[in-house]
């Protein structure tokens, strides 16, 4: 009955028998997935298309991006709340470098180096000065958002060329989007990252149990650092693909977005209290908040109505395992 | 210890003293008392949200639904006053308390029974209170001219030269600190906090405490629902979104402890008074509004790197030495 972490083994890649496998958490999104799937190709004519499929990914990419760096902060043990606050600040310099009259590449550039910064600083404040980072990171939520409207106020920036709306409308191959591709490419690399590297295990490592990973040696301080700079990095990515596909910049823009991203990787089955979870989870997690937000746009279920199945899907997906431990344990 | 919480919330106000010299040196009316008492009104339904926060806090754990909570239940009771414009207004602010009550309960049952870490469940309740308050509305408002005056003007009608709600937070904040200074519950908080497994030990129902925090904080998130749509007269969905973040904002710079444990009535009071006096002064000494978000992350953070430095020099010495070896 207490936030004391029970001993824990590393649930990441042990050689895993058949039976556990289909006990596991990502079997249990997967059936979720294919669950709403369904539910909403009877409940609308018009869910089974190519092209609505499609607009379906929009739904998720962007915040799909931000939660896999999510997804390995968190394992480390560390939370970022500033993510979309980031999103903000850099959409804003990306709008400034447009008055300026930048080309696309510069402006691609501003916002990912924006992203990298922000990341950067927290990062900085959180392993140099050694303070809680969802603390750290509900003040610099504040500060980059805080800028932002600095700069901005109620105007808007408007006014990017016609080659920069691409990367957030633009389609790689028929329906295939390349803030799609741009994802699936991300999931493989920190699939990579996490699981088949030696990065990935002291990621695991520090989220277990910072101290024995100090003393092996882990260089804690500098993985966590990285980590942050992963996050603000890939926040940056998302916001050169939200302002490309919106076509302007407000200082309000992606309000709320960190609170989703956290539920996402939540929902992959990502401990909160850090040391276990996949990205394969996160990219199921992904998909199932995508189909559930679609599907009931397409019933015309009014946005704020959804949010209520979203969150009522991660307490029940967090919940079920443990009923169900609970239950087989007592009989 | 004791001495040295006392110490910091000193230099929190001494702190605060310096801003108000700052503004006054370029609003001089800014400092006067019937100005201060606007600013303390002004801030009270924060500084009874923040005391609410802090006690979830304390136990390590986190509250991120009270602001949707407050939306529901103002909707609840604008609603309520809209349809029945004869219930009088304590009843109405019992109701408040009893929703809010529930929501909270749920929170903490879900802690309680479960063991999810509360940072998920209330990141579940945000989203899920908020969107009930739609579904209960159907995205209506309910406007100033729908309400009745009472229920506008109770809070406003002055006792003493103050008016109600100003008393209400200073009744809150006098009960809190009954609580948290005078009681077994306030005791078995701040243990909790400090050290679950000892707790535990000593015979504190760490589960049964963190539940009934979480009703506090519930039914403060309640009360506070009444308060802010009878002080703004317009209740809809988009009632205080986002303003759980405020809170917690608050409680950092009141130098409450996100890893529990440490905290003050106080500290809380302080940090939402802070908060306040900023949002107060900057159209005064004609900063736009727009700086406020920036100055409040700004404060947040050297909060926090302040309150570090106090922390580090305090207890746990054996495992820090242990840790530069």
């Amino acid at each position: 009955m207490t936030d004391i972490p029970a001993p824990r083994h590393i649930p990441d890649r042990l050689d895993k028998p058949f039976r556990s496998a289909i006990f596991s958490w990502e079997a249990l999104l997967i059936v979720v997935a294919v669950a709403i799937f369904a539910i909403n190709s009877f409940a609308s004519p018009y869910f089974l298309d190519p092209y609505s499929l499609s607009d379906l990914t929009f739904n998720f990419t962007e915040k799909g991006l931000i939660a896999f760096a999510m997804a390995l902060l968190i394992i480390s043990g560390e939370i970022d709340l500033s993510v979309a606050a980031i999103i903000a600040l850099a959409s804003t310099m990306m709008g400034m470098a447009v008055q300026a009259g930048a080309g696309t590449p510069v402006l691609v550039l501003i916002g990912i180096v924006v992203g990298l910064g922000c990341g950067a600083f927290n990062g900085l404040l959180v392993t140099r000065l050694g303070l809680p980072s969802i603390v750290v990171t509900i003040g610099t939520m504040s500060l980059f958002r805080g800028i932002a409207f600095i700069i901005l106020g109620d105007q808007a920036y408007k006014g990017y060329p016609e080659s920069f709306a691409f990367f957030g409308q633009g389609y790689v191959w028929w329906v295939v989007s390349f803030e799609l591709v741009l994802f699936l490419i991300a999931a493989v690399v920190y699939w990579f990252l996490l699981h088949r590297t030696s990065f990935g295990r002291r990621v695991f490592a520090i989220g277990n149990n910072p101290v024995a990973a100090q003393f092996s040696g882990v260089r804690v301080g500098r993985i966590k650092f990285i980590l942050f700079c992963l996050t603000g990095l890939m926040s940056g990515i998302a916001s050169v693909l939200i302002t490309s596909r919106l076509g302007s910049t407000r200082p309000s823009i992606a309000q709320g977005y960190e609170l989703e991203v956290i539920t996402m990787v939540v929902l992959g089955g990502v401990s909160i209290l850090g040391g276990a979870g996949s990205i394969v989870g996160v990219v199921l997690a992904a998909f199932i908040m995508g189909l559930v937000t679609f599907g009931l746009g397409l019933l015309n279920v009014p946005g704020i109505v959804m949010s209520i199945f979203i969150g009522v899907l991660l307490i029940i997906v967090i919940a079920l395992p443990i009923v169900w431990r609970r239950l087989r344990g007592s009989s | 210890m004791k001495a040295f919480l006392k110490y910091r919330e000193i230099w929190l106000a001494a702190a605060i003293i310096v801003l108000i010299g700052l503004i006054s040196t370029r609003f001089p009316a800014f400092a006067d008392p019937g100005n201060l008492r606007q600013v303390f009104n002004d801030t009270s339904i924060l500084m009874i949200l923040a005391l609410g926060q802090m006690v979830v806090i304390l136990t390590r754990s986190i509250d991120l639904s009270m602001a949707s909570n407050l939306c529901f239940t103002g909707m609840v009771v604008a609603m309520l006053n809209a349809a029945h414009p004869a219930i009088p207004i304590p009843a109405l602010i019992v109701i408040a308390l009893a929703v809010g009550l529930v929501l909270g309960a749920i929170n903490g049952l879900l802690v309680w029974l479960l063991n999810i870490p509360s940072i998920v469940v209330t990141l579940g309740t945000l989203t899920i209170y908020r969107g009930v308050t739609f579904v209960l509305s159907g995205g209506a408002w309910v406007n100033a001219d729908k309400m009745s005056p009472d229920f506008i003007g109770f809070q406003r009608a002055a006792f003493l030269g103050i008016p109600v709600l100003s008393w209400i937070a200073i009744l809150v904040i006098a009960l809190f600190f009954v609580l948290m200074t005078r009681t077994a519950l306030g005791r078995s908080i701040y243990a909790i906090g400090v050290n679950p497994t000892a707790s535990v030990y000593t015979g504190i129902d760490v589960g049964r405490t963190k539940f009934i925090v979480f009703c506090i904080s519930g039914m403060i998130g309640g009360l506070a629902g009444y308060l802010w749509i009878s002080r703004y007269v317009i209740a809809s969905v988009e009632v205080a979104n986002g303003y759980e973040l405020n809170i917690i904002a608050a409680c950092v710079i009141g130098g409450i402890s996100i890893a529990g444990g440490i905290g003050s009535v106080g500290g809380a009071v302080l940090g939402a008074l802070f908060l306040g006096i900023i949002s107060n002064a900057l159209p005064v000494i004609n900063i736009s509004p727009f700086w406020q978000m920036a100055i409040s992350g700004s404060a947040i953070i050297l909060a926090v790197v302040l309150n570090a430095r106090g922390e580090r020099q305090q207890g746990r010495i054996i495992l820090r030495k242990a840790e530069v070896a």
